[in-house]
């Protein structure tokens, strides 16, 4: 401790700030829980989690709360992301990363990241008067406004994530991973595909993660695209029947649409209220666990000397 | 030492959850400006708002008037928690609401400022050119799902609605599928429905889909692509077009007014815009703008 006495304490003082902001970041997710939590329990006096979590049809101002169908949705949508998202994603990060050549990359990596700028509005605008009329023409549907125009939707908003972070964790592999699997003889596509993917994994599989809560996530866009119908009538023996989504081809509601479209206009305190409080609260939850997993996966990134 | 952040975090933790948890009241929306009005509510009405605050604002020594939208819930949710003058809505307000209103000591004044003809369009394509309030109870509540049970072609029909944050929404449940009787808790739009978040959503969904229907303020009713089908209450007709005429002339059955809410009897500088809401100028921005005056 040779350090004068100021600057010791300029010091702490520092360390000091950097902490509290730290802390109060930590703070602000468990107050934002307890919030959730509060407007959303009076929901179980009357109905049990069970009940909510299997119902399958959403009347919310007559007593029916059936997340399943919403759940489901959410999934379906976020799957077909995914789906589209990651392999596009991890292999334009490989373009970047490997192969495109120095000058093209300086230019390509901020372009892809410019992506993540268009406001969601205008992609979910984009997809409604563009996509989705293709895609009904495409596979001769009754609707365009179905859970795989918001997949292809999300799934182009989710790629400046995916591309940024896995085209990170690859740059980030050592030059020697790739000299030396060529000087044995490998061949490019080999090198790529045994021995930089594999090394740059627990990254790749993180930004799959931050991917997935980017969609999973998303509002506007799948409030605009989706069509946000909770069932299809299906003629089952000469029967009308309700049948929950079970293909990307069908109009579906997600949880994030389903709030934004119903905070505005229910009673305070309501059980409407309290429902889309819960659902907020169920999303809450799978979006953290998500972000849980993409840090736990981030941290197993070994780290290159 | 870092036991004390700790202790510090948990302890402001514990202080702010005390003062968020004995906050009942909501403080979002605007604040009553001073010297000036605010109205907050309906989308549905938001343009209609902002353009009788424009025109107000052009007389001199009117107070100066702000307008937000959000939804007509939202707006009701802001006169109760006294954040707003006038609460614009589409749809008159809940037995909960005026509940929740009696118990902050005020009784909230109704005041009807125009009218809306909700129309019924399907596809141009759709040889479909009207219906009666039995049959589109049949096609939104899902009991028919080809057009062929209400003597179009054979097709799958796809319902389009507005969401439930729509005054519209209520209505036209309420009004055609229950056929006025709100208690009906049994009829519900079809699972089915697509339910869009704009009037526009719904336009562009009948437009470029066949087989669709679904219902839009009179203002929509003359976009491209689409058709507007007569409505009858019964069968024995009489089968009406919706028009600014017969929305006045009540003929048209699906017809719904416009609301301002005011905590109690307006006074003052609310009393003076809802006059000039009301006299013939104030509802000749009405027509302007595509909905109906109130006489």
């Amino acid at each position: 401790m040779a350090f004068p006495l100021h600057r010791r304490l300029s010091e702490r003082a520092a360390e000091a700030v950097i902490r509290m902001a730290g802390v109060t970041a930590i703070i602000l997710v468990i107050l934002i829980f307890v919030f959730l939590l509060r407007d959303a329990l009076p929901l179980l006096r009357t109905t049990s989690l069970g009940a909510l979590l299997s119902g399958s049809e959403w009347y919310p101002t007559d007593g029916k709360f059936g997340f399943l169908p919403l759940i489901i949705g959410s999934a379906l949508v976020t799957v077909g992301a995914v789906a589209f998202a990651i392999p596009i994603g991890v292999a334009a990060a490989v373009y970047v990363a490997i192969i495109a050549p120095a000058r093209l990359r300086e230019f390509l990596k901020p372009s892809i990241e410019m992506v993540a700028a268009v406001p969601s509005v205008v992609v979910g605008f984009i997809g409604l008067v563009t996509l989705g009329p293709f895609l009904q023409k495409f596979f001769h549907l009754e609707s365009g406004s179905v859970a795989l125009t918001g997949s292809i939707m999300l799934a182009f908003m989710a790629l400046p994530t995916i591309v940024s972070i896995a085209e990170d964790a690859l740059t980030s592999v050592p030059k020697d991973y790739a000299s030396g699997s060529l000087a044995l003889g490998a061949t490019r596509w080999q090198t790529v595909w045994r021995v930089l993917l594999p090394a740059a994994r627990p990254g790749i599989v993180a930004a799959t993660m931050l991917g997935v809560g980017r969609a999973i996530g998303e509002t506007m866009t799948v409030l605009m695209v989706t069509g946000n119908a909770f069932a299809q009538t299906k003629m089952i023996d000469g029967k009308m029947v309700n049948v929950l989504p079970y293909t990307l081809l069908q109009p579906v509601r997600t949880m994030t649409a389903t709030i934004a479209a119903e905070m505005g206009e229910t009673v305070q305190y309501s059980h409407h209220y309290s429902a889309l409080f819960m659902l907020g609260l169920c999303l809450f939850v799978i979006t953290f666990a998500i972000n849980l997993v993409a840090d736990v996966a981030l941290h197993r990134m070994p780290k290159h000397g | 030492m870092k036991r004390q952040y700790l202790i510090a975090g948990l302890a402001s933790t514990a202080v702010m959850l005390a003062a968020g948890c004995g906050n009942k009241t909501p403080s979002s929306g605007p604040a009553p400006a001073a010297g000036g009005i605010t109205v907050a509510g309906s989308n549905t009405m938001v343009n209609l708002g902002q353009a009788w605050a424009e025109e107000f604002g052009k007389k001199a020594g009117s107070p100066s008037v702000s307008v937000q939208g959000g939804g007509s819930g939202t707006g009701i949710t802001a006169l109760l928690g006294g954040t707003t003058d006038i609460a614009e809505s589409s749809r008159a307000m809940k037995p909960a609401e005026i509940e929740a209103a009696k118990a902050k000591g005020f009784t909230p004044k109704e005041i009807v400022v125009a009218q809306d003809g909700l129309s019924v369009i399907v596809n141009e394509k759709s040889p479909i050119a009207k219906l009666t309030f039995a049959q589109l109870g049949d096609i939104f509540s899902g009991k028919v799902s080809d057009w062929s049970a209400v003597g179009g072609p054979s097709g799958k029909i796809t319902i389009v609605s507005r969401d439930k944050s729509s005054g519209s929404y209520d209505f036209f449940l309420n009004h055609v599928l229950r056929n006025g009787d709100e208690k009906n808790t049994a009829i519900q739009y079809a699972p089915s429905a697509q339910q869009q978040q704009s009037s526009q959503a719904i336009v562009q969904e009948v437009k470029t889909n066949p087989g669709a229907i679904g219902y839009v303020g009179l203002g929509y009713a003359k976009s491209a692509g689409i058709k507007v089908v007569s409505v009858a209450r019964t069968a024995a007709g009489p089968y009406v077009t919706p028009s600014i005429k017969s929305v006045l002339d009540k003929t048209y059955p699906v017809s719904r007014p416009l609301f301002f809410y005011t905590k109690g009897e307006p006074t003052g500088e609310e009393k003076q815009f809802i006059d000039f809401v009301l006299s013939p100028e104030g509802q000749s921005v009405v027509t302007k703008l595509e909905f109906v005056p109130v006489k």
